[in-house]
């Protein structure tokens, strides 16, 4: 089937825009005492954001986890507040008190960003047990890596989940490292996916650098989930081209085979395509590509311009009512 | 008034709770058809009157139950999901404290958890201390969560209910010993505010502040205690975090000596935090060392023996009133 024009343009926009943040990020993170904690990019895997976020509705829901940038762009997250609440100011999404590693953005229903690997599935099971009992034509998806699909979380959900025909969408981003450990050296099945038939749900392998069929999938998954027939898995491959996180030296990873998924990145996959098909014109891309890099110099000059949260701020926001 | 046992209690509120707001269910492993049954038990009755949609009997999965707890409260029902012992809290802890606690913070405050956790603990049944395992002071210790662990029926009922309609995670804790000893419930609707002791007897020689199935101990300790002339101040937390420092503070500057009693074993407990706030706040009217009657600090032993000695008792509670009245 084909993907209408207006999908295609949303996707790229996304795409171009989760590059653009986070190549400004690389920068950034670099200056003394400008970013605090650490940095954890996502640069090559941005179609896995973009495509799955272009099949769902606004009020879907998003769970994702420390690689989450593109993910929330991508559902319609501003910048302005991402990169402020990335650089701890009071102007942040989360008022300095997530910082880049749990950003949450529960107006675009992005309601958390959790960094305990695993950690989404089995909040994934409660908000889709919430769209279920309130009878709602939305899906919950979790995003998680492949060294989340080791951990128990990943098992008791999915067995939930499949039980009670929730309506999730579970995304592995098999970016090929879980930390310094290569896929195969941390997890013996060849899939992530084959794991799905062990709790009776569809496995599908997706080509991650592929953002047409990521979104291809992730409408089939989302059919599949409103008609009632539960969740599904779907494995996208794909790969981790930075380190685990922007201090990660990458020792580990061959230069060849960087170099090869380089080579497979997700924007001109798209916008090749694109242009080969007319969809879009050089100038079109080039505008695109400028507006985005726009949006992004505005959010880091809003970032800089915005101050610290006060330090008593700190004792807010624990509980509602003590 | 009826008599009912904490278990009935809970089951009163949970009903009560689940017809006046259609956001509540509940879920845990057996709460719908449990391995017993018996119409002591909390969730005794609810599957018949509620449905399945509204009582979730979940597989063996704690992470699961927990994670469904905080991902429906994010998303606006009011969950009451049950850890069925309170040991079998580290299978759902990540959920509890990586997660129930934590996220509002890391929203900023934009998100709400109101979900409620219920587990069963207490020494007594000889069943070993991978079922009986008092962790009251793990979860006091993690900002951002309530925990409720009350000592009486009537105080539960109320108590959860109020959970149930808090905006905020609370853990709470019930004592399985009490759900067999059946105590005066009112018949008419009440709210019990989380956050506030309540003094169970009033004395002038010495404060004791315990909660859960230990306020049973305390209040027999002070009966003995009263023949000899020494009359015992019993407080009754009900609630440990957020923790009513007025009550206790007001007691023990009233009597000027305090014992802290509690079943968990005793290094980290919680009797030590009440030592501290008092220490800090009412040392002026301090007119002895303090002193805590705690479980030792073992795994709870199974044989009847054992286990009688590991629960503290009047006798010992007398004793360490005695060494500083």
């Amino acid at each position: 089937m084909q993907v209408s024009k207006d999908k295609q343009w949303e996707m790229l926009r996304t795409l171009l825009l989760a590059r653009s943040f986070e190549d400004a990020l690389v920068e950034l993170c670099k200056v003394q005492g400008k970013i605090p904690g650490m940095m954890i990019l996502c640069t090559g895997q941005e179609a896995v954001g973009s495509g799955v976020c272009a099949a769902l509705s606004p009020e879907d829901v998003i769970l994702t986890n420390h690689r989450s940038h593109s993910h929330l762009l991508a559902k319609g997250a501003d910048p302005r507040t991402l990169m402020a609440e990335i650089y701890g100011k009071a102007t942040g999404c989360n008022r300095g008190k997530s910082g880049t590693l749990h950003l949450a953005v529960p107006e675009v229903n992005a309601p958390c960003t959790t960094t305990v690997v695993g950690g989404g599935l089995p909040l994934a099971v409660g908000f889709a047990f919430a769209q279920m009992y309130r009878q709602e034509r939305t899906v919950t998806v979790c995003f998680f890596g492949d060294g989340a699909a080791d951990e128990g979380s990943f098992h008791e959900a999915l067995n939930l989940a499949s039980l009670w025909k929730l309506p999730v969408i579970f995304v592995c981003e098999n970016n090929l490292y879980a930390g310094a450990q290569r896929y195969e050296e941390h997890t013996r099945v060849q899939n992530v996916a084959d794991r799905a038939g062990a709790y009776a749900m569809p496995g599908e392998i997706v080509d991650g650098n592929d953002a047409l069929a990521v979104y291809e999938a992730t409408r089939r998954a989302r059919e599949r989930a409103l008609g009632g027939l539960g969740p599904t898995l779907i494995e996208c491959k794909t790969y981790r081209c930075r380190g685990h996180g922007e201090s990660d030296p990458q020792h580990y990873q061959p230069r060849e085979e960087i170099q090869m998924w380089t080579e497979k990145c997700p924007l001109p996959r798209l916008h090749g395509e694109m242009l080969a098909q007319g969809l879009i014109t050089p100038q079109e891309l080039e505008a695109l590509q400028a507006e985005v890099d726009r949006l992004v110099q505005d959010a880091v000059r809003f970032a800089e311009e915005s101050p610290y949260p006060e330090p008593h701020e700190a004792l807010e926001d624990v509980l509602v009512a003590s | 008034m009826q008599q009912l046992g904490m278990g009935q209690a809970v089951n009163q509120a949970l009903r009560e709770e689940m017809q006046r707001d259609s956001r509540v269910f509940i879920a845990g492993e057996g709460v719908g058809v449990s391995i017993h049954d018996s119409p002591m038990l909390p969730t005794a009755g609810l599957l018949g009157e509620f449905g399945p949609g509204r009582v979730k009997d979940t597989p063996v999965s704690e992470a699961a139950i927990a994670g469904l707890a905080v991902g429906a409260a994010a998303a606006g029902l009011r969950p009451v999901v049950e850890i069925m012992f309170n040991p079998f809290f580290t299978l759902a802890s990540d959920m509890i404290v990586n997660h129930a606690a934590k996220l509002r913070y890391l929203s900023g405050g934009k998100s709400t958890f109101p979900l409620v956790i219920r587990m069963k603990s207490g020494a007594g049944f000889g069943a070993g201390c991978q079922h009986s395992h008092n962790l009251e002071a793990w979860v006091a210790h993690c900002p951002g969560l309530k925990v409720i662990m009350p000592s009486t029926p009537a105080d539960a009922k109320g108590l959860l209910k109020a959970a149930i309609r808090d905006e905020d995670p609370v853990i709470f804790i019930e004592d399985m010993m009490l759900y067999f000893a059946p105590g005066p419930v009112p018949e008419e609707p009440y709210l019990i505010p989380i956050g506030k002791a309540e003094v169970k007897r009033e004395g002038s020689d010495v404060t004791v502040v315990t909660w859960s199935k230990m306020l049973g101990v305390a209040m027999q300790a002070a009966a003995q205690l009263a023949e000899e002339g020494i009359d015992v101040e019993v407080v009754d937390l009900r609630t440990l975090v957020p923790l009513d420092k007025e009550t206790i503070l007001q007691s023990t500057r009233k009597t000027g000596r305090l014992v802290v009693l509690h079943e968990a074993s005793r290094t980290g407990g919680f009797a030590g935090e009440i030592c501290a706030v008092v220490m800090e706040e009412a040392f002026g009217s301090m007119k002895a060392p303090f002193r805590r009657v705690t479980g030792p600090d073992i795994p709870v032993p199974a044989s009847p023996p054992l286990e009688r000695f590991y629960i503290p008792d009047a006798t010992k509670l007398v004793a360490a009133v005695k060494e500083i009245v």
